[in-house]
């Protein structure tokens, strides 16, 4: 099948070739020609380090110097050619793969994190590191979310799960001394949260959105309840659960930069590094996942065949709680050692522009979800480092970045049709 | 399989849809449900169907009672249904479609996508369907569409297979082939029930005919009764649909239309070069099969798309790029095909709907804000007028018969100073009488010496209105003929046969 | 004939009856209730001196009861004088500053419950409280601090950079809206993250900020000539800003219910497709709707911002944007309705200090409310515990039904 390339035919009802989409191929070429200009023409010279490892690591790998308008020469040159090779894609009328903007987003964040580090050095472990922290409750408030969405549920209130998830696990694990016992008190107050927000929006129809934010608004209300009326008082005998310990996989754990990140965490991650295969896995190669998704394009079709829909959509979104109050577990036993009030502080609302900045995918919402970890991490580091921008106005990259990418890629079918559509039966 | 229904009935509120209705389908046969808009037709498929709950009655299949909870009972027993509206997911592909709900699967729930491709191809194969598992359905033609619904019927074993109008979005030689289907799996022992409100459909393929009106049986046919006879009992009385119309006074050329061409998504041709007049105090019929660019036609006169080229004048005002806005205000009349997805706002008072295209300006808006008084003066003025019947005009539209919205959105329109009457299916959807009144109000329209544009997939309707018409066939106007034109050369020309 | 008479009189009370049973207010005042009643169940087993009773519950029931109505008592006397009238108070003067404090407190609720309302009408959700808060905050702080201008002028000027800085908030969002399609909803969290940091920046740079005092992002006082005067004397701290807000409600009032535009926004909420049909342009009433909207959170920034002696920093918004959501929802989005649903959460802000000195964690009130909105917007639920009648006219947003399965008709 060759695409004819030129000109309307004149027959009746002739067939035009369909049009090009240019909109990707644009945004990739804006910019690497952005990164040319900020990390070449602005580029600084001072050389920079990037470290590997620390010195008392097994292996231990020497830092890499370099220079930063070199580094950005080269990123921004191969920026250019993805680029470039993305038009080629859309003059053929294709999609353009996600791996080539991939590339361009590495190559610049790798080119801003070198002019930031100029004149000093980039400790890539502990950036990536604290990533991978940052990241994991806003991973699995995502998964949480794309379960919900393709199942035709808008799951806004995963910020009162992460939320609920937090506060169960903190105390739980205080009381109980048994993290494992507290990791399912976390799941089982996300599911049931979930059930709340099902309940209320399959059985009494109430709008999605608004659920989950009064949801939001009664679970912020009853844990700041607890947190001032008991835990406040007794942190020892109700709150002062510590973490989960650092499970360091023997052998892998010591190779330089990959090792402490992927293979040297703590329990949450490890599920967090499980799950966002395994849901992709359940959501397109099986008969539930299959069925998911015809409940969120079409629930009537769905209906038709047998398949009951509103009980479906209500255990499936409560079962994705599940995956959303493990997320609020990573944030107290997984990451702070205690609840705070608010701690979840809009995780919940980031996990849900990562539902959409990643297409309604688990690997792809789990990257979108890296991306503002990376970003909150950046900010962190940055600081430190004495960035010439202010961290104020970094921090909001990442939603700038949502709002860019969900206003290109709205105009394009992607989400499941029937989301946030109650399903009303005779 | 032998179906049988006995004494369905199935009320909504106070609306009675189906009234102790009987009905029996032998196997192997074809058996024709007829009945106009509205009669209960698809209630009491969906009743069969498990889709809704029988208040009364009994379904019997091979004589044997069964109650469906839902259609994976009805499907269980045997029984599958094209329904009119494809339950299909467009961005799945033909085999995830067919395979949905019993999905076969290897251990642990995996699906197994090789046996459900073969499911596909085999079943195709039998009926000579040639279906690629792997397309996408919504990259498909509509009449393959309704292949991929058959041969998910089909999968599941199904022996009484239920068509719901299934023709409706067919083109005449995609008809053609589905009654040939039809036919074949008639042949195999497959009982087939029919649903349709075309007479000539029932005739060509029927091996039973059941009428039904009002949601009760009024009567069996054989499929050598006559159309008239058949027509007769679906309306209740004689099919007599022409108005009496004196001869048009003919006018100066009003409304000129001139090389209109409109692109759809993916580069489709859905107005290809139209060109056409309607002249002060004529109305003109665009007539044509569902889906050959009327619904565009429409849609690019009255501004609601925009990227068309050629030109649209009325009086020698060029309307082609204005807004919807402009147009209505340079006295375009818009009755638009589905009145409660575009004509109304269900919610809305009876009063509110009669301003809901004049909201801008005089005679109701003021800067003080909207001047209730006028507009209920306007709406008890076109209640009395057009015999709406309502609580008041204080009663939300929704709550109205479809007949009486109709009335609304008509009394709406005519209410304006017209310099042209624009009407999509003016009365799709509308019990008989209402269908009169509404075509006596168009006439009068006519006579005022107003040019009318009269869109309808009805063939009896475009003849009864037409001093002209002009027939559609895949985005092209591929004939105007005079109203006289034999019914047999307007089928013709329908069908694309232009010699 | 007089049977007659009297027949269709009876069936008229019946129905009367029924409207009252499956009606608003009666509902209403049942979900308050049962919002209530859950919220004591919080107050009581929270309490300490209830939970030591508890421990010897079935030897000495009576101990529990007597620690648990001491408990609700309590907290009940806290939130009237917090509220209402203290009545520990040396003076009538000082009695009534709780009932100022309560009206000061509803103002921004009342103002922002409109602004949600609005888009709820024209069938949006502004989530964007915030963000147009802070900006209409951060704004007419640069106004009030950094232009001087004499009193009058100065207020005015200081309000209408305010309302620019939320209108142009309100605007993004309906703008991306309309011409991408953007999920609105989404669009503006964003937009209150991204308000956050560039409202934050600027209270560290010379813009906003009085670089002598240190890095903590933190604004300029604002000029005498640029705050809104207080109205009642220098007892009670109720502002002319106020009075804006319940002005605020009579304008919205005359917005949707009288004038041309409320009908259109309306229209496009209820059916988008019928709007369009009759010539309005839906896109730009979606722009419209966001911006006005934006107006009246933008007042609700400025209660918080310009309705105050001192200065502030970036939390000036106190959650009030997400507030008026829960305010918009338990108003029904009604001019009336969201004035007293603000005036009740208003109440409860003004408590919280008298709720935390009685050892009742004010968050209790937080619980109240979210609990309330809940049960508000489920009728079923509410008809199914109180077990009232089904409403015969089904005109509930959530439960407006589209026939799925009849089918259309065709040819």
């Amino acid at each position: 099948m060759t695409a004819p390339a030129t000109a309307p035919s004149s027959s009746l009802g002739g067939q035009l070739a369909a049009p090009r989409s240019w909109r990707v191929p644009i945004v990739l070429a804006v910019v690497a020609v952005l990164s040319l200009i900020w990390f070449v023409v602005f580029g600084k010279d001072d050389p920079t380090r990037f470290t590997w490892s620390d010195p008392g690591d097994v292996l231990y790998l020497d830092p890499t110097p370099a220079n930063p308008r070199v580094l950005g020469i080269v990123l921004g040159v191969l920026s250019l050619a993805a680029a470039a090779a993305s038009f080629r894609w859309a003059w053929r009328r294709r999609p353009v793969p996600v791996w080539l903007s991939l590339i361009v987003g590495i190559a610049f964040l790798v080119s801003l994190v070198a002019w930031v580090g100029a004149g000093g050095q980039i400790t890539v472990e502990s950036l990536l590191t604290s990533t991978v922290s940052l990241s994991t409750a806003i991973v699995l408030g995502a998964l949480a979310g794309v379960i919900g969405e393709r199942v035709g549920v808008v799951n806004i209130a995963i910020e009162a799960q992460l939320l609920g998830g937090a506060f169960t696990a903190a105390v739980v694990a205080t009381t109980t001394h048994s993290y494992e016992l507290a990791l399912v008190a976390a799941m089982i107050t996300g599911a049931a949260i979930s059930a709340v927000l099902a309940w209320f929006a399959i059985t009494f129809l109430v709008d999605q959105v608004v659920v989950g934010v009064v949801l939001i608004a009664l679970v912020t209300a009853i844990t700041n309840f607890f947190y001032q009326q008991v835990l406040a008082d007794n942190s020892a005998q109700f709150n002062d659960p510590g973490t989960l310990p650092r499970l360091a996989i023997p052998g892998l754990a010591d190779i330089p930069v990959i090792g402490p990140v992927l293979f040297d965490q703590r329990l949450t991650v490890y599920l967090m590094f499980l799950l966002v295969p395994f849901v992709w896995f359940m959501l397109y190669k099986t008969r539930w996942g299959l069925r998911v998704r015809a409940l969120g394009e079409h629930p009537l079709a769905a209906d038709t065949v047998g398949i009951k829909v509103n009980r479906s959509r209500f255990w499936t979104v409560t079962l994705a709680g599940l995956i959303a109050g493990l997320g609020g577990a990573s944030l107290t036993i997984g990451y702070a050692g205690a609840f705070v009030q608010e701690m979840s502080a809009g995780k919940g609302f980031i996990a849900l522009a990562a539902v959409i900045l990643g297409r309604w995918n688990p690997w792809y919402a789990a990257l979108a979800a890296l991306l503002f970890g990376f970003a909150t991490s950046f900010r962190i580091w940055a600081g430190g480092a004495g960035a010439a921008i202010p961290s104020d106005l970094i921090a909001m990259t990442p939603y700038l970045v949502t709002i860019i990418a969900v206003a290109l890629v709205a105009g394009r079918v992607v989400a499941p049709k029937a989301s946030g559509k109650p399903y009303i039966k005779s | 399989m032998k179906l049988e229904l006995r004494g369905i009935t199935k009320r909504f509120g106070s609306l009675v849809a189906n009234d102790g209705i009987d009905l029996v389908v032998e196997s192997g046969q074809i058996h024709a449900l007829l009945g106009e808009n509205g009669a209960g037709k698809s209630t009491l498929m969906n009743v069969l169907f498990g889709l809704y709950q029988p208040d009364e009655g009994e379904i019997l299949l091979d004589d044997v009672p069964r109650r469906f909870r839902g259609p994976g009972e009805a499907m269980a027993a045997g029984i599958g249904m094209v329904h009119q509206h494809f339950m299909l997911i467009p961005v799945f592909t033909v085999a995830e479609n067919v395979m949905l709900g019993h999905e076969p699967t290897r251990a642990g729930g995996v699906l197994d996508l090789p046996a459900a491709r073969r499911l596909v191809r085999e079943i195709s194969e039998r009926f000579g369907f040639d279906l690629d598992p792997d397309a996408r359905v919504e990259d498909l033609p509509v009449g393959v569409q309704q292949r991929v619904e058959i041969v998910k019927a089909l999968s599941r074993d199904a022996r009484v297979l239920v068509l719901d109008e299934p023709t409706a979005v067919l083109t005449p030689q995609e008809t053609d082939e589905l009654m040939e289907t039809m036919r074949r799996l008639a042949g195999s022992g497959t009982s087939i029930v029919f649903i349709t409100h075309k007479l000539r459909e029932v005739k060509a393929v029927a091996d039973t005919i059941t009428v039904i009106r009002l949601g009760r049986v009024v009567g069996e046919a054989p499929p050598t009764a006559s159309t008239a006879e058949l027509a007769t009992m679906m309306v209740g009385r004689d099919v007599e649909l022409t108005v009496h119309k004196d001869p048009p006074r003919l006018g100066a050329e009003a409304f000129v239309v001139d090389g209109l061409t409109l692109f759809g998504a993916g580069g489709v041709r859905l107005l290809d070069d139209l060109s056409f007049s309607v002249r002060g105090g004529e109305v003109l019929a665009v007539a044509g099969v569902q889906g050959n660019g009327q619904t565009e036609l429409a849609e690019v006169i009255v501004g609601l798309r925009s990227k068309a080229s050629g030109s649209i004048r009325l009086d020698g005002e060029e309307l082609l790029g204005r807004s919807v806005r402009h147009v209505l205000a340079a006295g375009v009349g818009f009755v638009p095909e589905d009145r409660k997805a575009d004509g109304l706002v269900a919610e809305f008072s009876l009063a509110e709907n009669i301003m809901l295209d004049r909201s801008y300006g005089p005679p109701f808006a003021h800067w003080y804000g909207i001047d209730f008084r006028a507009r209920d003066a306007v709406a008890e003025r076109a209640v009395e007028d057009f015999d709406i019947r309502t609580q008041g005009i204080g009663a939300p539209v929704g709550r109205l018969s479809g007949g009486n919205q109709q009335k609304v959105v008509i009394a709406r329109e005519l209410e304006r100073d017209l310099k042209l009457l624009l009407a999509s299916q003016p009365t799709r959807g509308v019990d008989v009488g209402s269908i009169e009144f509404i075509h006596e109000r168009i006439v009068e329209v006519r006579d005022s010496g107003v040019p009318v544009l009269i869109i309808s997939t009805e063939l009896d309707e475009v003849m009864a209105l037409a001093d002209r018409i002009a027939v559609m066939y895949r985005g092209a106007i591929i004939d105007i003929v005079p109203a006289d034109t034999p019914r047999e050369r307007l089928g013709q020309l329908m069908a694309g046969v232009v010699a | 004939m007089v049977d007659l008479e009297d027949e269709r009189r009876r069936v008229d009370w019946r129905e009367v009856m029924h409207r009252i049973a499956a009606g608003g207010p009666l509902r209403t005042i049942l979900a308050m209730a049962l919002a209530l009643v859950i919220g004591i169940l919080f107050i009581v087993f929270a309490n300490a001196d209830v939970q030591r009773t508890l421990g010897y519950f079935f030897a000495q029931p009576g101990d529990f009861f007597a620690a648990a109505g001491k408990a609700i008592a309590d907290a009940g006397t806290a939130l009237f004088n917090g509220s209402i009238y203290n009545t520990k108070a040396k003076d009538p003067v000082a009695g009534f500053r709780p009932l100022t404090e309560t009206l000061r407190f509803s103002g921004p609720l009342i103002a922002a419950g409109l602004g949600v309302a609005l888009t709820f009408r024209a069938g949006l959700f502004n989530i964007g409280g915030q963000g147009q808060m802070l900006m209409a905050a951060a704004w007419s702080s640069f106004a009030a601090s950094q232009i001087h201008l004499p009193y009058g002028i100065h207020l005015i000027v200081a309000m209408l950079f305010g309302f620019a800085g939320a209108a142009l908030w309100g605007w993004i969002a309906g703008f991306l809206k309309a011409k991408t399609g953007a999920h609105e909803v989404i669009v503006t969290i964003m937009l209150n993250y991204i308000a956050l940091s560039i409202v934050t920046y600027l209270m560290r740079t010379p813009i906003l900020h009085d670089m002598s005092k240190g890095n903590n992002p933190q604004t300029l006082p604002p000029d005498a000539t640029a705050v809104f005067p207080k109205i009642l004397g220098d007892d009670y701290q109720l502002r002319l800003s106020f009075i804006l807000c319940i002005l605020a409600v009579v304008v919205y009032w005359w917005l949707m219910r009288r004038s041309a535009l409320g009908f259109r926004l309306r229209m496009v909420g209820l059916n988008p497709d019928a709007a369009r049909a009759a010539g309005i342009n839906v896109e730009r009433t979606w722009i419209i709707a966001m911006v006005v909207s934006a107006l009246f959170l933008g007042l609700a920034g400025l209660n918080q911002a310009i309705a105050r002696d001192g200065n502030f920093n970036q939390h000036v918004d106190e959650g009030i944007g997400f507030d008026g959501i829960t305010v918009a929802l338990l108003g029904n989005s009604s001019p009336i309705g969201v004035m007293f649903a603000g005036m009740l959460f208003g109440a409860f802000k003004a408590a919280s200090p008298a709720m935390q000195s009685a050892d009742v964690s004010p968050d209790i009130l937080g619980i109240l409310q979210a609990l309330i909105v809940l049960f508000i917007a489920t009728p079923p639920l509410i008809r199914a515990i109180f077990r009232l009648p089904e409403p015969r006219e089904i005109t509930d947003v959530g439960t407006r039904r589209k026939p799925q399965l009849e089918q259309g008709s065709a040819s």
